[in-house]
């Protein structure tokens, strides 16, 4: 039988790799970074999120979206709704022409609240939100296109046409979601400065305490039945149906669980940026984000992470250098991971544990030569 | 149009055409409970066209397919399975990537939808209901083994345990000795002796031996339509059918 420790850990190997995670994000990283770098990695990890949301729609449900973005977005909307209606009480607001209502709708000659903002104004209401509203969004579409057996080449387009239509409304409608600028100025959650050093160290903790713990949930679902369902789906989608199952549930499942990781990312993501804008909603971030996840191994929890991190750290570190090079060089990347290593990272790294195995262990009987061979485990520092 | 039966499954007037050709022509075909049916032709005969259909794989253009005197045409897949109705495809369709326990387990009709399956726990009833079919196929010592490493026959086996973890009361099995061995065959045809009982089975098979050793009844399809039925020996004396079908 397996135990509970067994599942939602994944036994002993499983142990290593969550203790391993724990330590790069909650002692490694903050140890070795001031504060600024600290919150670029929070606003990475934030987009992991989503990684995490496409390991189970593309890696295990075999799914691939081009359209993540539209959730990270929905669920960061939701978030920096609630955010702006605090910054714009009347006392801050007073010089605008109608007192109380965010900036951007006075500019916009708009006089009153619209009634989709209202609930905003609660906290536990916008929190729910950014679960519930992309999880029931990628419920909709997912019925829709499920059901009807869309799926391959034809679901990822249409995933993409959807974000392209959400970042053309958001821009086009200024007076009700802030337009292109989106969101900004965002200041206090409940009061509490959310600028702060000392906010931004918090949100960073609760974005790495947030993301493991959606890992081992995912660990948990993943070792049930469900891991089987869905391996069985990926390897005989036909023999799953005349077994009695109802295989669009399923996707439509993984398509909302993604969709509620990735609004969860969204909401952090605010939270330590302190803004949203459409374009982090459109086509080029959702794409963005599913390189992440190949770059880490499209099937591996962890690989999502470790990619997503590698990923966004080139991509500071190259595009303040040499910024004209950098889509190229993302492009390129991805092409090599897709064709060279289709597992990512997470592929590399099973390959070196079971060649590096019996290496090390002949190193230590035999007594080597050239030691050289021993540095292969250490490439695993790149991961992180 | 149709009427209500005592058989079992009761396929009447079922036709249907691909672009104007009919694949399946105004055929009736009742299968009684506790029978073990084999329906025999040559290629093009229309015989997994309408195993297609009763398992909702194909839509008929016209007829009704009566199980249980419920309606099949026009329900979703997953709730003709539900209903009791077992298919076993050409190829054998197993999961590659699942050990043969776990093929098994996914099969057991508990825990289909999204929230049963989240909620579902591997009980001793599962395991025991496991082992014994894996017993009945002849794969309890494969328990273990990754789909993808059984040989060509094994394979055939596990689907057939996969349908009966479902406990279907119509199983249909399409060529299921197609590459066997003859000790395989042999295997297979007590298999499916024992596996009838309380069920009715319908078999598309080539291999007229075999036929003549399961069969109780036999029909056999030409251009989409019967052109015999009876016990084996009366089929093998029809002189159509000798025509063209079993040859001189």
């Amino acid at each position: 039988m397996q135990t509970v420790f067994d599942r939602v850990l994944g036994g002993k190997a499983g142990l290593v790799k969550i203790a391993i995670m724990a330590l790069v994000l909650f002692v490694l990283l903050p140890g070795c970074l001031d504060i600024f770098r600290l919150n670029l990695v929070g606003k990475y990890l934030t987009y992991a999120f989503v990684a995490l949301g496409l390991v189970w729609l593309w890696g295990k449900g075999g799914v691939l979206s081009l359209g993540q973005g539209v959730f990270f977005g929905l669920g960061g909307y939701c978030m920096a709704m609630f955010l702006k209606l605090e910054a714009s009480d009347p006392i801050t607001t007073k010089i605008q022409s109608t007192p109380g209502i965010p900036d951007f709708m006075d500019w916009n000659q708009i006089t009153h609240l619209p009634a989709f903002w209202v609930p905003f104004k609660s906290l536990p209401f916008s929190l729910i939100a950014v679960v519930i509203v992309p999880a029931a969004v990628a419920f909709i579409l997912g019925v829709a296109m499920f059901k009807r057996r869309v799926g391959g080449v034809y679901f990822a387009v249409i995933t993409q046409a959807i974000a392209l239509i959400l970042s053309l409304g958001i821009d086009g409608n200024q007076g009700y979601t802030g337009g292109r600028n989106g969101i900004t100025d965002l200041r206090t959650l409940l009061g509490w400065d959310i600028r702060s050093k000392h906010a931004q160290y918090v949100l960073y903790f609760t974005t790495c305490a947030l993301l493991l713990l959606a890992i081992l949930v995912s660990q948990w679902l993943l070792s049930g039945k469900m891991g089987k369902m869905l391996l069985a789906m990926r390897d005989r989608e036909d023999r799953v149906r005349f077994s009695g199952y109802d295989v669009s549930a399923f996707k439509v499942f993984t398509f909302c669980l993604a969709a509620a990781l990735s609004g969860i990312g969204g909401a952090l993501f605010v939270l330590q940026v302190g803004f949203i804008s459409p374009s982090l909603v459109g086509i080029v971030p959702s794409i963005e984000m599913v390189i992440f996840a190949a770059v880490g191994g499209k099937s591996s929890l962890y690989g999502a992470i470790y990619g997503t991190l590698l990923v966004n750290t080139g991509k500071s570190l190259f595009s303040e250098t040499f910024p004209q090079l950098w889509l190229f060089l993302m492009g390129g990347l991805f092409i090599a991971v897709v064709v060279l290593f289709p597992n990512g990272l997470a592929g590399i790294w099973t390959v070196i544990c079971k060649k590096g195995g019996p290496l090390l262990k002949r190193l230590k009987t035999e007594q080597p030569l050239d030691p050289s061979p021993i540095s292969t485990p250490i490439t695993k520092g790149q991961n992180s | 149009m149709s009427s209500n039966t005592n058989f079992l499954l009761a396929i009447e007037d079922l036709t249907v055409s691909f672009d104007g050709f009919k694949a399946v022509d105004s055929l009736n075909l009742y299968i009684d409970k506790n029978e073990l049916r084999v329906i025999i032709g040559p290629n093009g005969a229309g015989k997994t066209t309408v195993l297609d259909m009763v398992c909702g794989k194909t839509r008929p253009t016209e007829g009704s397919i009566k199980f249980k005197d419920r309606e099949l045409v026009g329900m979703a897949e997953h709730k003709i399975v539900q209903a009791g109705v077992g298919r076993k495809f050409q190829t054998p369709s197993i999961y590659e990537n699942l050990t043969v326990f776990e093929n098994l387990e996914v099969s057991y009709p508990k825990g289909r939808t999204v929230f049963g399956c989240l909620a579902f726990e591997r009980s001793e009833e599962v395991i025991s209901r496991i082992q014994k079919v894996a017993q009945e196929i002849f794969l309890d010592g494969y328990l273990e083994v990754e789909g993808a490493f059984l040989s060509h026959g094994q394979k055939q086996w596990l689907e057939i345990g996969m349908l009966l973890m479902q406990e279907p009361e119509l199983i249909m099995l399409d060529e299921p000795v197609a590459g066997m061995s003859s000790s395989e065959r042999e295997q297979t045809a007590e298999l499916l002796k024992r596996i009838c009982k309380g069920r009715s089975i319908i078999i598309i098979e080539h291999d007229m031996e075999f036929v003549s050793r399961i069969a109780h009844k036999v029909t056999v399809l030409h251009l989409g339509k019967i052109l015999a039925e009876g016990t084996m020996q009366e089929v093998q004396n029809n002189p159509s059918v000798i025509d063209v079908y079993l040859g001189h």
